[in-house]
């Protein structure tokens, strides 16, 4: 099955978004002040058929580049979904680009490259890989987070960022060298085999004191308490439209990665990282629920409600069985359109030609904008998780996995601290719908970002209604990564 | 016809209707008359609708009728799954109807936001009939918490000086209920291998189990009857909720919590029912007595109305695990004249509410000499409430209260004090605002009832007399399916549930 060092084919998409990504930046480079008006769409584009190129391909594992790359249902299902969210989260900037004064090329390009670096995470099939993959996608990121560099904000977040992630590479380098020191090996099929081959006999310390670095270095990327310490103020100081895109398709990114690492190589260690998950997904449901309450700035909430979310989705993998991978990949799914679409509808709050970001900015748009209070109403509760809308399938998935792995009080736990959660969410419903209204938005610019949002919102309002495609594809992927 | 989707139909019409008046554009007033006007036209179908349901039903048959299938969360197993029996038929009808009344009794009296208040309207109609048709769990829940969301949008909007609080109140408290009964669903499922209630009606689950699945059971049903001590939601929701919102709340969603022990506690868990029903009971009398005693130092109409439902709602619970036919059958019907009666009150209330925008038993006094049609409908109502004979109160108490004397003298002693109490209470309203000399100058030019208002109340005024003087015409369809529910229980119960 070993692929040969030059077969690129199942490494296509990839390859393709790196020749688009080249060919712009040359473009670019020759034309300007065109390209600045012309790449974001292109990019959108070039994720779309990245995503088409992976729909029809075979769900069977292959390898390439030496084994440190595989291609399988499980990647294939998690890359569609990343291009997807990254296409949709990137479709929401145009408007604040060209408000802001900072149309430029090279937005949607390193938003490129670092998707590019997503899919290759998902793909990483050796902790060398891993890491490499990871890098790719974290430092556009950086340079995307201070992209208004001449506001203290943006910049503040973009160094902010650059040096707890930097902190956290080492961490994850460190741990990928202990696994590596330990047992011998870079890749996770030879790990695997390994284990299986030792029938079960205990890891060495060494390699248990790795793996515990690298998921510590992966959770700071999933923003999981505790190495959540950097996501409020990322998620404030950025500029919106990158706080969208960081929302969505990373975390999936992050969350694929963890999946291989622990239900692949560590499979048959579920009892030595199954505490240390539980931990953290306990951690983070509180502190979301708890944190959120007394935020006042809608982009600030939004980062504490993404860490419990983080806390809910790592129930599902606490479970450690192939229905809690299951769980993770549904709610991960829904958790991106509920996020874009918020994101959509802050990017709308618009007053006289400047962003607002407020909650109380949102007073009384029931009534001066009906139909944008509804959309976001639709995804605040189905944030908080109530039926029937898409969010409340999340957590039944991840709830159902948890309480079948014997967790049940990891349920409650869930349930309760989501019934705590419901307040803020309620809270944002009540500011749109009951008090009274506080002067209009201004009108939108262009549909782009208008389209984004409504097709976000009928997916949310609309998914009992179909609720197969996606959950029975989650279904196969993670039949897929757990090789059965 | 029968081949048509019927259950389907009348669920989710409504929500067409609701979604018509979305789209509804242009003046503000030319959009307010025909919201209202889709919005009545899409309930008096949804209820022609639902009268075709009972047509259709065969009271003779037991289990489920005109049940409807198709996969949905296939890889679960968890089906779209609709059925009535004799019990959840009854409720499928008083959805329907009362939200045409709420349609109708607020045509005049919501002059803001009309759009959005009959699409919240027609939204809680899907959801309340399609909480009463789904007979799988997982499509239960969608429907029972779904509930949520349009009734706070309901209290926070259209409600009085402290809306805000009483929304919040209302949503998060049932809320925390409810994530125990999801959690107790996905333990029911797996023990079960299946969410099909006419499955899990057969299946045997651990009687360890089964406590453990009834308290959190419990924690969600008992704060939607809502039962002593977890009752204290409901005040706030009432009185500050619309009179419409009211009407519901205290006509279709309180039964929701008697229903789910029915349907659920009662039928699925046997032995820890068996094993709580004196914690039931306790609570039940508590509920009947305090509350009776709170209603009575009520000053505000629509606070005692409220305090009267809990006090009510107890005398349901005592029925429901009494657990005979007489017991059961008295609670159902004690439900659904509940569900009439204080429906009718909390109109009656909103009647004055609307003309003189007090709620306080001190602004009125007298109104029979300038309403008295109104003081008719209203003296109705206090009578059936109260349960004289010949009203559909008295019907569904003596049930009850014959029932549980065959299980427990001192039970049936302590709630038939209720019935005293709420005499006492109602008697003592009445004479306070109908009667007496109308002195008060704000009273002066007040009008009697609207021809709108008079339709409203008029299929409520007709349900409440003909189940006082003929109940065999509801207690006959519902027989069979409570006979189903004993029976599984006396099974499962190993006979001890008979005494």
């Amino acid at each position: 099955m070993l692929g040969s060092g030059f077969d690129l084919s199942p490494a296509l998409p990839e390859a393709f978004l790196f020749v688009a990504g080249l060919a712009l930046l040359a473009v670019a480079a020759w034309r300007e002040r065109q390209a600045n008006g012309f790449t974001l769409p292109l990019v959108a584009l070039s994720f779309l058929v990245a995503a088409l190129l992976l729909l029809g391909r075979d769900p069977t594992p292959t390898l390439a580049f030496d084994g440190h790359f595989v291609a399988d249902g499980f990647a294939n299902f998690v890359k569609v979904l990343i291009l997807l969210a990254a296409a949709g989260s990137l479709l929401l900037a145009p408007a604040w680009l060209s408000d802001e004064g900072v149309e430029r090329f090279e937005f949607p390009l390193l938003a490129l490259f670092s998707t590019l670096g997503m899919a290759m995470m998902v793909s990483a099939n050796s902790l060398l890989a891993l890491y490499m993959a990871l890098e790719l996608h974290s430092l556009p990121l950086y340079v995307l987070a201070a992209f208004k560099r001449d506001e203290i904000r943006a910049t503040e977040a973009g160094l902010k960022y650059f040096v707890l992630g930097a902190l956290a590479s080492g961490l994850l380098l460190y741990g990928c060298s202990l696994v590596y020191g330990f047992t011998g090996t870079l890749r996770f099929d030879v790990l695997a085999s390994t284990f299986a081959g030792k029938g079960g006999a205990v890891l060495p310390l060494g390699a248990i004191v790795g793996l515990v670095f690298v998921v510590a270095g992966l959770a700071f990327k999933l923003a999981a308490v505790p190495f959540h310490m950097w996501t409020p103020d990322v998620y404030e100081g950025a500029p919106t439209p990158v706080t969208a895109f960081l929302t969505a398709a990373p975390k999936l990114a992050a969350f694929a990665l963890l999946l291989r690492l622990l239900f692949q190589p560590f499979a048959t260690y579920v009892d030595e990282w199954q505490q240390v998950v539980i931990l953290v997904a306990v951690a983070s449901m509180l502190l979301g629920a708890f944190a959120a309450i007394g935020q006042s700035n809608i982009k600030r909430l939004m980062a504490y409600s993404s860490i419990g979310h983080v806390g809910y989705a790592l129930v599902g993998v606490a479970a450690g069985t192939g229905e809690g991978v299951h769980a993770v990949l549904v709610y991960l799914g829904i958790y991106l359109v509920m996020s874009i679409g918020t994101f959509g509808c802050i990017l709308m709050m618009r007053r006289q030609g400047r962003y607002v970001e407020a909650i109380q900015d949102l007073a009384g748009l029931s009534r001066s904008r009906p139909l944008m209070a509804l959309a976001l109403a639709l995804f605040m509760f189905s944030l908080a998780g109530i039926p029937p809308l898409a969010g409340f399938f999340g957590k039944l998935y991840v709830f159902l996995a948890a309480i079948r792995a014997d967790l049940v009080w990891l349920a409650v736990v869930g349930v309760l601290t989501s019934v705590i959660g419901a307040f803020y969410y309620l809270r944002i419903v009540k500011i749109m719908y009951f008090d009274e209204p506080a002067e209009s938005f201004d009108p939108l610019p262009r549909p782009g970002l208008g389209l984004v949002v409504a097709a976000t919102a009928v997916l949310v309002a609309g998914f009992p209604l179909l609720p197969g495609p996606l959950v029975e594809s989650a279904q196969a992927a993670a039949r897929s990564l757990l090789g059965s | 016809m029968t081949d048509w989707p019927l259950l389907s139909l009348v669920t989710f019409l409504p929500l067409v209707g609701a979604a018509f008046i979305l789209f509804i554009r242009g003046e503000p007033d030319i959009v307010a008359q025909n919201s209202r006007a889709v919005a009545l036209w899409t309930a008096l179908v949804t209820f022609l609708l639902s009268l075709l349901v009972w047509v259709h039903f065969d009271p003779a048959q037991p289990g489920f009728q005109l049940v409807e299938r198709a996969p949905w969360l296939s890889g679960l197993g968890i089906d779209y799954h609709m059925g009535v029996d004799g019990i959840s038929l009854w409720f499928v009808l008083l959805s329907t109807l009362l939200t045409l009344v709420c349609v109708i009794g607020s045509w005049y009296s919501v002059t803001e936001r009309v759009k959005e208040y009959m699409v919240a309207f027609l939204v809680m109609d899907t959801l309340m009939v399609g909480v009463f048709c789904a007979i799988d769990l997982v499509l239960f829940y969608l429907f029972f918490e779904g509930i949520l969301i349009p009734m706070y949008l309901i209290i926070g909007i259209w409600g009085g000086p402290r809306r805000i609080y009483a929304a919040f109140k209302f949503f998060l408290y049932t809320l925390a209920g409810s994530v125990l009964f999801l959690v107790a669903l996905i333990v029911l499922y797996l023990e079960a291998g299946t969410t099909s209630i006419p499955h899990l009606l057969t299946a045997k689950i651990d009687p360890t189990v089964q406590k453990w699945l009834w308290l959190a059971m419990f924690a969600s049903f008992a704060v939607k009857v809502p039962m002593w001590p977890f009752h204290t939601w409901l005040p706030d929701a009432h009185v500050e909720a619309p009179t419409a919102g009211s009407v519901l709340l205290a006509g279709v969603l309180l039964k929701l919590g008697g229903y789910g022990f029915l349907r659920f506690s009662l039928p699925m868990l046997p032995e820890a029912s068996q094993f709580f029903a004196p914690l039931v009971f306790a609570l039940s009398i508590v509920a009947i007595v305090y509350t009776s005693l709170v209603a009575l130092a009520q000053t505000d109409m629509k606070k005692l109305i409220a305090y009267s439902s809990v006090a009510h709602m107890g005398i349901v619970t005592i029925g429901i695990f009494t657990p005979n036919a007489l017991g059961i059958a008295g609670s159902i019907v004690q439900m659904l004249s509940h569900g009439f009666v204080s429906a009718a009150l909390f109109m009656v209330v909103g009647v004055v509410y609307d003309r003189i925008h007090s709620r306080d038993i001190e602004a009125y006094g007298g109104l029979a000499e300038r309403m008295p049609v109104y003081a008719t409908v209203f003296m109705l109502f206090m009578l059936a409430s109260v349960g004289l004979p010949g009203t559909s109160g008295f019907v569904g108490e003596i049930l009850v209260i014959v029932g549980a004397f065959q299980h427990n003298a001192w039970v049936a002693a302590l709630a038939a004090t209720g019935t005293i109490l709420g005499a006492a209470y109602m008697l003592w309203l009445y004479r306070r605002v109908v009667f007496g000399a109308l002195v008060k100058d704000s009273l002066a030019a007040i009008r009697d009832l609207r021809p709108n208002e008079i339709l409203a109340f008029a299929p409520l005024v007709l349900l409440a007399l003909v189940m006082g003087v003929y109940p065999q015409f509801f207690l006959a369809p519902m027989a069979v399916s409570v006979a189903a529910v004993l029976e599984r229980f006396s099974a499962a119960a190993g006979g001890l549930a008979l005494r």
